[in-house]
């Protein structure tokens, strides 16, 4: 079986899609975490199969998407502090009810 | 490796001396050595503006094309160092209250890493060095929002800051996943700008510059990516709302700027000039019609930032060395009138915890000096002839023009000057409630501090006199024209 390009740009596609579907209707913030860092994976694949497949001969996909996956790590760790203080403060992690200043 | 290359990155150098010193001054000094810190630092980062600005910038390319300094980064650079000392300064009060005596250190170091990150994005020229800027830029604005423990508006503010920061680098990075598809496997801008070239277009770039107009548009909030703004902007310490509208949203104009026109510049027409003008006529229109009807003082500058954002753009529009300089100007001016209404607000919530507008009535009577700063500083944001805000607008709206001679960018010059004068009217809601309203005023009087003294004088200097002193300008005018490196027609 010959094994091209688009058989991993469409589970890529397919994780982007998923991640944004997740995010927009995730009523968890951490389900939205979960989501988020799904398409942040969708793009590390994305640039690791360009890299591969078009320009096999440099290395700056693979290293870009090390760099990215390092930076998603640090944004999740920022993410999750906060969360726990939005635990302590209404012992929920639900986002909709994070809407009491809207006036 | 060539060591002496890091001598070229002078303002990021000191930045980072800036950041180590309060970190070790705020780690080991004793207890009552705290007490110096918030002098020390404003010092500092007064003398860091000066220094970066009378340093000449070697203007070559070091680390292999990734970092450039050149004559317009450095202008850049000093603008939001200029912001972010005002910032600072604005803060002292609030930094020194007693909740926020063991933390303050923390405050300084967290604002002076976000700057490091914007130099870092207007300087870079490759996109793995501008993501990472980009990142520590955003993320310790987060910590920022959520400043406020004990406050549960704080916390709020924060997850809606850092959820729509992380959804929209995760748009970013898609984006720049597919542009790297295209880029012949470099992902520096010239390579990128070689590849690309008006002849070929394809529905993927275009997607790919959808998604990367989306993820830096999250950042400055234009129109379809700005619902997060007003939250965010009302829940965090003002302080940091202060910062967050002007240094953050000027960092990410420039870097716009220069992605675009760096990278895609080639194809201006082609591919995302009419993205641009829907964007630019819907953020300035959107940010307007909303801006109306807010009571809240935070929430409304929120709104009045989303429809200074669009005015900014308008140079992304010019995408020329003529929109360059005048982006700058707008920006700079931009700091000192939103940083001077943010200082009297920032003020007043501190003495007495008001924010509402009807809240301001009458304060001629009891603060006069403070309700003529508020007065100047909407007079300028909505550009009224003697002050800095009336040339700024004049420049940009000349600089769209300036390239092309088309009647749909005469258009755009038009509603954008309809909105000018729509902004006109809620501006003068907060002129009218603190000089016309007749009723008691709800706002003692009260004395300013040291520091808050010094932020709200230089910002009226700036409002009063940046328009009126054509040396500005014509520095920022000179100052592109010198950045060979820039690659601007």
């Amino acid at each position: 079986m010959d094994l091209n390009i688009l058989w991993y740009l469409v589970p890529s596609v397919v994780m982007f899609a998923a991640g944004v579907y997740g995010f927009v209707t995730r009523k968890n913030m951490i389900a939205m975490l979960v989501s988020l860092e799904l398409i942040l994976n969708s793009a590390d694949l994305n640039f690791v199969i360009f890299n591969r497949f078009l320009f096999p001969d440099s290395m700056e996909g693979m290293v870009f998407s090390l760099f990215a996956i390092a930076i998603a790590a640090a944004e999740t760790a920022v993410a999750i502090a906060i969360i726990i203080n939005i635990y302590r403060a209404i012992g929920s992690t639900d986002i909709v009810e994070t809407n009491k200043m809207k006036h | 490796m060539d060591y002496s290359q890091f001598g070229a990155m002078l303002p990021e150098l000191i930045i980072l001396g800036i950041f180590l010193i309060v970190f070790l001054a705020d780690t080991f000094s004793p207890e009552n050595g705290k007490k110096f810190l918030t002098p020390m630092t404003t010092v500092l980062m007064l003398l860091a503006t000066v220094a970066i600005w009378i340093v000449p910038s070697c203007g070559e390319a070091v680390f292999g094309g990734m970092y450039v300094d050149g004559p317009a980064c450095k202008a850049m650079k000093c603008v939001l160092n200029v912001g972010a000392w005002i910032c600072m300064l604005e803060a002292a009060k609030w930094v020194e209250s007693d909740v926020m005596y063991y933390r303050k250190g923390e405050f300084y170091e967290l604002i002076l890493v976000t700057l490091f990150g914007m130099y870092l994005m207007i300087s870079a020229r490759h996109f793995l060095l501008f993501i990472i800027g980009l990142e520590s830029a955003s993320l310790p604005i987060a910590a920022l929002v959520a400043y406020n423990k004990d406050k549960y508006e704080s916390h709020e503010a924060a997850i809606k800051y850092i959820i729509t920061a992380v959804f929209s680098s995760a748009i970013l990075l898609t984006g720049l996943s597919f542009v790297y598809a295209f880029s012949g496997g470099s992902l520096y801008f010239s390579d990128i700008a070689v590849q690309i070239t008006s002849g070929e277009m394809s529905g993927l770039l275009i997607f790919a510059l959808t998604f990367v107009l989306a993820g830096i548009g999250f950042k400055l909030s234009l129109v379809p990516m700005h619902l997060w703004t007003a939250d965010v902007y009302q829940g965090a310490p003002t302080s940091v709302t202060a910062y967050l509208s002007v240094v953050s949203k000027g960092a990410a104009a420039f870097a716009f700027f220069i992605i675009f026109v760096q990278v895609f510049g080639q194809v201006y027409s082609a591919a995302w000039e009419w993205m641009l003008y829907a964007v630019i006529i819907a953020t300035i229109t959107v940010g307007n019609l909303f801006a109306m009807r807010q009571k809240n003082m935070k929430r409304f500058m929120a709104f009045s930032s989303v429809s200074q954002a669009g005015y900014i753009m308008l140079g992304v529009m010019a995408a020329n060395q003529l929109g360059m300089a005048s982006m700058m100007f707008y920006i700079l001016v931009y700091v000192v009138s939103n940083l001077g209404a943010f200082a009297v607000i920032q003020m007043i919530e501190d003495r007495t915890g008001l924010v509402s507008m009807d809240d301001y009535n009458g304060l001629h009577k009891t603060n006069p000096y403070l309700a003529v700063a508020m007065t100047l500083a909407m007079f300028s944001l909505a550009g009224i002839p003697p002050f800095a805000g009336f040339f700024s607008k004049i420049l940009i709206f000349t600089s769209v023009t300036s390239h092309q001679n088309s009647m749909a960018l005469y258009m755009l010059v038009l509603i954008a000057l309809i909105n000018t004068i729509i902004s006109l009217y809620y501006y003068l809601l907060v002129v009218k409630a603190m000089w016309i309203s007749a009723d008691e005023p709800k706002i003692g009087a009260f004395k300013s501090g040291k520091c808050e003294k010094v932020a709200l004088t230089v910002c009226v200097l700036g409002i009063v006199f940046l328009g009126l002193v054509s040396y500005v300008y014509k520095y920022f005018i000179d100052s592109v024209g010198a950045e060979t490196l820039l690659a601007l027609n």
